[in-house]
C-alpha cells in the first residue's frame, strides 16, 4: 500500500465536513447567501452607486424618496433614499459592512480572550482555574447589554460626540468582545480537561516540552472543534447586540451607520410613510442573522461526534 | 557490579482524596474534626534498573506499577523518596535542567488510540520531538533521522502524511515506538505497551522492542500484568503489591523457585497446556484498600502463613540462597 501525499484541499474534499455540507441544501443556500452578503459589503464601495460618507454627494432635496416602483421614487435610487437624502442601497451596503466589522472583531476578541483564559484554567487548574472561572462567572451574571449600555455612556460623556463617532467602531468591539469572553473560555476549559487526560499529553510531557507549548500546539487544535460552533453563533450574537445598542442611540452614530442606526434613523419616520428607511435594513439585518444562524446549527449538528456516529 | 543506570530509593507516592480545606472538615461526635485521607499508591519502593537489562514490574490492576512508571519518567512528582538516574537525582530539577535526562528517558504508552495527538500527522509527530532537542540540525539531518526510526519500526515512510487514526492498533503503537527512539533514548519505560492490542499483534510489537534493545543498547522497566510477557522479555522481576515490592529476582529463578507466598499464588494461577499440578493456589478475601493501608506485611490479611509478626512488623528485603530478594518473615524465619 503506498500512498503519495495528499494535499490538505482533497483531505478537505474527502472529509464528512464536505460531504454533509454537500447534501444540506439549508446549509448550502445559507452559505451562498452570507457569502454574496459579505463580498457585497467588503467591496462595497465598488459596488455602491453613491458614497454615503461623502457630504458633498448628499442633496438634502432627495431626502425620503421611495424605492423604485412606487409614486415618485427616482431611478437613481433604487431603494431610496433616507431622511438625509442618502441613496438606501449605498447606505445599506455600508451598513452591512460595518455590522459585520463588529460582529467579526468582536468574535476575535471573544475567542482571543476565552481561548487563553479557557486554556489557562483548564490546564494549570487549581488556583488559577478557581479565580479565572470564578471572574467568569461573575461576568455572566451581568447581562451583556447592561454591562455596554453603561460602558458605552461613560464612554460617550467622556470622549464627547465628535470623537466618539471616531472610536465608535472600536469601542463596540471592545465592549461586545470583553463581555462574552466567558461562554467561550468554558468551552475551552471544558475540552481542555477532556483532553489533557489522554497520553498524548503525557507524551508531550516526556519529551520535556514546555507548558505553552502544549497548551497551544497540542491540547488547543484538539479542542476547536466547538470553538467554531460558538463563534459562528456569537457573531450574529455580536451583530444584534451591535444593533440593539445603535438602537439605544450608543452605537455606531448617523454619519457612519450600522444596520442597527439606521434603522433607528428610519424609526422616526415610520409614522409619516417613511416605512423603507426602517423596512429595508431590517429585512437585510434579519436575513444576515438568520443564514449565520442556519450555518452555525448545520455546524453544531455536523461536529457534534454523538450525531455524528449515530 | 556497575553502578545501576536508574534507581529508585524509598519511593512514595500518595493521591490526596480529601480535597479543599472545607471538604476535609467533618463533624463527628458532636465536635468538627479534620480528615484527611489519601491513596497510598506506592509504599516504600527501592528498585535499582542495570544498564542494558529488561526489569519487568509485575502485579495486578492498583498496585501501583504504572505509578512507578510515571513517578520515573517525571510525569508524577513522588510524595517521598529518590529517583537517580546515572548517579543524578532527577526528581526534583527544574524543567530546563532535566531536559537532558528527558532525551535519555523515553517511555511508551499502554493506549496507542490515545497517546497519538489526533491533530498531528505522523511526520509532524516524529519531527516535533527531533527538532525540540536537536535545535541544531538541518532539515536533511531531521528528514533521514525520522526516515531511520520509522524503517526501524517498520512503518513505511511514505506514510508521514498520514494522521495516527488512518493507523491500526500495532501500527500506531509502532510509530509511538518510534517516537520515543526518535530522540535516541538509553531508558524506555514501557508501560504496559502491549495490553491494548490484539494478540496477534502483540508478538510482533514486544519482538520490536526486544530488537530496538538489542540493536541500540536499550535499558528497559517494562509494566505489565502478563506473565507470559515477563518470562520471554524480562531480565529480571518485581512482583508488587498494593505499592510495595514483594519479591524481586532473575525472571528464571523467579519462575523455578517463587519464595513469596504471593508470587507463588500468582505464578500457579497461569494456565498450562498440560496441567500436572492439581490446583492452583486460592487467596482468600480481596486485595485491601489502598486507602486504609493494613499494619505490617500489606499481605497479611490473605496470607496463610501469617502470624502475629506479619500483623506488626513490615518486612524488608532480603536475599535467600537462590538469589531471589524477598520481603517476607515466613521465608525469614525459615518457615516457609
Amino acid at each position: 500500500m503506498t500512498t503519495a501525499t495528499v494535499s490538505r484541499w482533497d483531505r478537505f474534499r474527502e472529509s464528512f465536513l464536505w460531504y454533509s455540507f454537500k447534501r444540506d441544501k439549508v446549509a448550502i443556500v445559507s452559505f451562498v447567501v452570507l457569502m454574496l452578503m459579505v463580498l457585497a459589503a467588503v467591496f462595497a464601495p465598488l459596488l455602491a452607486p453613491a458614497d454615503p460618507y461623502d457630504l458633498a454627494q448628499i442633496n438634502i432635496m432627495n431626502s425620503e424618496l421611495p424605492p423604485a416602483g412606487l409614486a415618485g421614487s427616482d431611478p437613481a435610487f433604487p431603494l431610496g433614499t433616507d431622511a438625509q437624502g442618502r441613496d438606501m442601497l449605498s447606505t445599506i451596503l455600508y451598513g452591512t459592512q460595518v455590522s459585520l466589522m463588529i460582529g467579526f472583531g468582536a468574535v476575535v476578541l471573544q475567542a482571543a480572550l476565552g481561548i487563553l483564559f479557557g486554556l489557562l484554567a483548564g490546564y494549570l487548574g487549581g488556583r488559577v482555574d478557581a479565580v479565572l472561572m470564578r471572574i467568569a462567572d461573575v461576568q455572566l451574571s451581568f447581562s451583556t447589554l447592561m454591562v455596554a449600555i453603561i460602558v458605552g455612556a461613560v464612554f460617550k460623556a467622556s470622549f464627547g460626540n465628535l470623537m466618539f463617532g471616531e472610536i465608535a467602531i472600536y469601542m463596540l468591539i471592545f465592549i461586545i468582545g470583553v463581555s462574552e469572553w466567558p461562554q467561550i473560555a468554558r468551552t475551552v476549559r471544558a475540552s481542555v480537561l477532556a483532553e489533557k487526560k489522554k497520553e498524548y499529553v503525557d507524551a508531550a510531557k516526556v519529551m520535556g516540552f514546555s507548558t505553552p507549548r502544549i497548551m497551544f500546539r497540542h491540547i488547543l487544535p484538539n479542542t476547536l472543534s466547538p470553538i467554531f460552533v460558538i463563534a459562528t453563533v456569537q457573531i450574529a450574537n455580536a451583530i444584534i447586540s451591535e444593533a440593539a445598542l445603535s438602537f439605544l442611540g450608543l452605537g455606531m452614530p448617523e454619519t457612519q451607520p450600522s444596520l442597527g442606526s439606521l434603522i433607528k434613523s428610519g424609526f422616526d419616520y415610520i409614522q409619516s410613510g417613511s416605512w423603507w428607511i426602517t423596512l429595508l435594513p431590517g429585512l437585510v439585518l434579519v436575513v444576515l442573522v438568520l443564514v449565520i444562524n442556519l450555518l452555525g446549527d448545520w455546524l453544531r449538528d455536523v461536529m457534534n461526534p454523538r450525531l455524528y456516529k449515530g | 557490579m556497575t553502578s545501576p543506570l536508574v534507581s529508585i530509593r524509598g519511593l512514595e507516592k500518595r493521591f490526596d482524596l480529601s480535597g479543599s480545606l472545607l471538604e476535609q472538615i467533618t463533624f463527628e461526635g458532636g465536635r468538627f474534626r479534620r480528615k484527611k485521607e489519601a491513596v497510598h499508591a506506592i509504599n516504600g519502593v527501592d528498585l535499582e534498573v542495570q544498564r542494558g537489562e529488561a526489569l519487568c514490574v509485575v502485579g495486578e490492576s492498583g498496585c501501583g506499577k504504572s505509578t512507578i512508571a510515571r513517578t520515573v519518567m517525571g510525569l508524577l512528582s513522588p510524595s517521598a523518596g529518590e529517583i537517580h538516574y546515572d548517579g543524578q537525582r532527577i526528581d526534583n530539577l527544574e524543567r530546563k535542567a532535566s531536559l537532558p535526562y528527558r532525551r535519555k528517558m523515553q517511555m511508551i504508552f499502554q493506549n496507542p488510540y490515545a497517546s497519538l495527538n489526533p491533530r498531528m500527522t505522523i511526520q509532524q509527530t516524529l519531527e516535533e520531538p527531533i527538532r525540540f532537542h536537536h535545535p541544531d540540525w538541518s532539515p536533511i539531518q531531521v528528514r533521514d533521522k525520522i526516515h531511520e526510526v520509522m524503517h526501524s519500526v517498520g512503518i513505511d515512510p511514505d506514510w508521514g502524511s498520514r494522521f495516527g487514526h488512518e493507523f491500526s492498533g500495532g501500527q500506531r503503537q509502532r510509530i509511538a515506538i518510534a517516537r520515543a527512539l526518535a530522540v535516541d533514548p538509553e531508558f524506555i519505560v514501557a508501560d504496559e505497551p502491549i495490553s491494548a492490542l490484539d494478540v496477534s499483534i502483540q508478538a510482533q510489537v514486544l519482538n520490536l522492542l526486544m530488537d530496538a534493545q538489542e540493536s541500540r543498547g536499550l535499558t528497559y522497566l517494562f509494566i505489565t500484568h502478563d506473565l507470559a510477557v515477563v518470562e520471554h522479555f524480562g531480565t529480571r522481576v518485581a512482583v508488587m503489591y498494593l505499592g510495595r515490592v514483594c519479591e524481586l529476582a532473575d525472571t528464571k529463578t523467579l519462575f523455578a523457585t517463587p519464595r513469596h507466598p504471593y508470587t507463588q499464588a500468582l505464578l500457579s494461577a497461569i494456565p498450562k497446556l498440560e496441567d500436572d499440578r492439581p490446583n492452583h493456589i486460592r487467596l482468600k478475601g480481596e486485595v485491601p484498600t489502598p486507602v486504609n493501608l493494613p499494619s505490617g506485611c500489606v499481605f497479611h490479611g490473605r496470607c496463610p502463613y501469617a502470624n502475629e509478626r506479619c500483623r506488626q512488623e513490615v518486612p524488608g528485603l532480603i536475599t535467600t540462597d537462590g538469589g531471589n530478594q524477598v520481603a517476607c518473615h515466613a521465608v525469614e524465619e525459615g518457615r516457609l
